[in-house]
């Protein structure tokens, strides 16, 4: 299964970020093959409206199954997340990506 | 006549004012009061009149129909809005982000994208005497107030006759949706408060008109709680300051119950009867002018 | 590092000067960010030097090169906006009706239209007088605030804070509940409500905070002029017991809230009774942040 992380960099050492659709990286973990990818989101700095959604649809295109982020999405990416079924959980934002992981794993983190 | 009432920001009292010189205005002729903020319209609280029209307002969005699409995606691409997005098997349209330019519907080579009408808000009508009251509200999440605002003018327009005073309650600030509403009025009058921050504001806000090419003159709201730093910048650049309404906290309280003021506070009777005399001192002229009748001078 | 969000919803109630004032309280420990781009006052308090000035580019305005145009009107055809009259027998764009869709450069036959990002404000880093550093923007007339601006002004804010170990960004939000405002809000620990207990400033507060709680964010209120309509205020009370939401403080209708800002100052260096109840309500805000992110 794979699981994303909003972050501020990209390895599983990295900073969250706790933004959803303006954030920097996404850290893609791989839990079946432990392998860890990652994406530069910066270039959504340049869209002056929309970047929820945006963001959300290259998730999809990663074939996510978990976000893991620090504040909820806002309305349009949270439909996106919803019609892609990308299970939602937040109140990581000050952790690192490995914290998030295992609070995730811990079942420590809301999900909305 | 159309009057706009504006301010640089929120909260100086444009809806006291627009409500409270409708109202008074109504008593001796005939009067169209119009909250063009519509993303939060406030005056429909103070104003008691009988409801007599409502109707939805449109804009036209694309909606996708599956049974032609071959997903190549051409929508996406020629979106500049993000309002378009190819997820997967499936198009997916964001209505709030959309500014309804028909791109993605007109260049889709297969048709598959075709413009619908889409529910954006309400307009509603009501009438007390010789008060009329038109207010438009956006739906929440929607996020163009632009096509809103015209066709609420429209409808104005469209039902009242030239004799009519109209008044326009706009928006704050000074971007797209203050300029929708301020463009069709004849005068503007700019609403503020005597401190820093309402001359700063204030400031911004005289740009913005002059640059629009729109005669206009000053409103001091809560006169007496700052300093004459407006007094002097008006008197500077010669802008006419046609009432003041003192600060008082007795405005405050009957405000904040959902009252008008003027039928029971003197000093705010005299501000809208000042304003509605300016007013009247002038003829509208067929280029759009003022030429005041007492002085000649064109404005 | 934390962030710490003020918002309103409607204008008018004080949210700048009690921003401010948690500015000075907070003095070098933060970074200030003003997101209230289009009202922009907090720089009267704080007085900026408009530091490192840097223009910012937003959206798209069509330009039409009259060399390669053939005047076959396709462009005027497609505009929803009434964007490209003729003028002097030229097809031209209108700036301020210019939705920047780029429907009329995708039509054209002779590739004469071109977007542009237009040049729609400028963003500054100064040092202010609480001894640190605030960003903040302005807007060039009929320019819109935007999610991108806020984001902008936020992240400068935050690298700045990064850096310098601050504790925290301190940002003046954005009015409404667009897109500027899910931005405002977007990477926030903890957010300020401030109010007033009148019946639109209960109708907006309810409407923004829809928003915070979308993004599950932890919340405290600040009702402003709390004695004027004591009815009102009971109703905001209830509504924040309902939401679980901190009431901060009630601060009572007072013309010295106002008479500080006039003598360009901030509500806790003018007066000791005011000054009082901002200073409890920002030791409220710090002990809220600080929590935030904890095992509940």
């Amino acid at each position: 299964m794979k699981i994303v992380f909003t972050a501020k960099g990209t390895d599983m050492d990295a900073a969250m970020d706790p933004r959803f659709g303006r954030t920097e990286y996404f850290v893609i973990f791989d839990e079946d093959t432990k392998s860890v990818e990652s994406y530069d989101n910066r270039s959504i700095e340049g869209e002056a409206h929309g970047a929820g959604p945006k963001t959300a649809q290259k998730l999809a295109e990663y074939g996510a199954e978990v976000l893991v982020t620090g504040n909820g999405p806002g309305g349009n990416a949270a439909t996106v997340l919803k019609t892609t079924g990308i299970a939602v959980y937040i109140g990581a934002g000050d952790m690192t990506v490995k914290e998030a992981y295992e609070a995730y794993k811990s079942g420590n983190l809301k999900t909305v | 006549m159309k009057i706009a009432i504006a301010s640089g920001k929120g909260g100086t009292g444009k809806t006291t004012l627009s409500t409270n010189l409708a109202s008074y205005i109504a008593e001796s002729r005939e009067c169209a009061l119009s909250d063009l903020d519509v993303e939060e319209p406030n005056s429909g609280l103070f104003i008691k009149a009988e409801l007599i029209h409502e109707e939805d307002k449109f804009k036209k969005i694309p909606e996708w129909e599956k049974s032609r699409c071959e997903l190549c995606g051409n929508c996406q691409t020629v979106c500049n809005f993000n309002a378009v997005l190819k997820l997967g098997k499936m198009i997916m349209v964001f209505p709030e982000l959309c500014h309804g330019c028909y791109a993605c519907s007109e260049l889709c080579p297969t048709g598959s994208l075709p413009m619908k009408q889409k529910k954006m808000g309400e307009l509603k009508a009501y009438k007390s005497g010789n008060l009329n009251f038109i207010e438009s509200r956006l739906i929440i999440g929607e996020e163009q107030a632009v096509p809103l605002i015209k066709q609420t003018i429209d409808y104005v327009d469209e039902h009242f006759s030239d004799e009519v005073i109209k008044i326009f309650d706009s928006p704050p600030g000074t971007s797209c949706p203050v300029i929708e509403a301020t463009r069709d009025a004849d005068f503007v009058i700019l609403v503020t408060e005597p401190t820093p921050f309402g001359l700063h504001d204030l400031k911004l806000a005289v740009e913005t008109v002059k640059q629009m090419g729109k005669p206009f003159a000053v409103v001091i709201n809560r006169h007496g709680i700052g300093n004459d730093c407006v007094e002097l910048y008006c008197k500077e650049d010669n802008i006419d300051i046609i009432a003041s309404i003192p600060n008082d906290r007795l405005i405050a309280e009957t405000y904040s119950r959902g009252d008008l003021l003027y039928p029971t506070i003197p000093s705010v009777k005299d501000a809208v009867r000042s304003i509605s005399t300016y007013i009247d001192n002038f003829d509208l002229l067929d280029n759009g002018s003022l030429k005041s009748k007492k002085t000649g001078q064109i404005k | 590092m934390k962030e710490i969000v003020v918002i309103s919803g409607k204008g008018g109630t004080g949210k700048t000067s009690i921003t401010a004032s948690l500015a000075y309280l907070g003095g070098e420990d933060l970074i200030v960010a003003d997101c209230d781009v289009d009202a922009a006052d907090m720089h009267l308090l704080m007085a900026p030097d408009f530091g490192k000035p840097e223009d910012f580019f937003s959206g798209e305005l069509a330009y039409i090169d009259q060399d390669a145009c053939i005047k076959c009107g396709k462009c005027q055809a497609v505009c929803r906006f009434d964007a490209i009259p003729i003028i002097d027998s030229q097809y031209v764009v209108d700036p301020l009706g210019c939705e920047g869709c780029g429907y009329c450069a995708r039509i054209c036959p002779t590739e004469a239209i071109t977007n542009s990002q237009p040049n729609v404000g400028k963003c500054f880093i100064s040092s202010i007088r609480t001894g640190t550093t605030m960003v903040h923007a302005r807007l060039s007339i009929g320019a819109d605030n935007s999610g991108k601006l806020v984001a902008k002004v936020k992240n400068e804010a935050k690298a700045l804070a990064e850096i310098q170990n601050k504790i925290a960004v301190l940002v003046d939000g954005s009015p409404g509940v667009g897109c500027p405002v899910v931005s405002s809000l977007s990477g926030a620990s903890f957010t300020v409500l401030v109010t007033e207990p009148t019946v639109s400033g209960l109708h907006d507060l309810r409407r923004v905070y829809e928003l915070v709680k979308k993004f599950g964010i932890k919340a405290g209120c600040i009702i402003n002029k709390g004695d004027i309509n004591p009815e009102v205020s009971r109703e905001i009370k209830d509504f924040l017991k309902e939401e679980n939401i901190v009431l901060l403080s009630e601060i009572p209708y007072n013309v010295k809230f106002t008479e500080a800002m006039t003598n360009g100052k901030t509500i806790v260096e003018y007066d000791k009774d005011l000054g009082k109840i901002i200073s409890e309500s920002w030791e409220k805000i710090l002990r809220a942040t600080r929590s935030v992110g904890d095992p509940e």
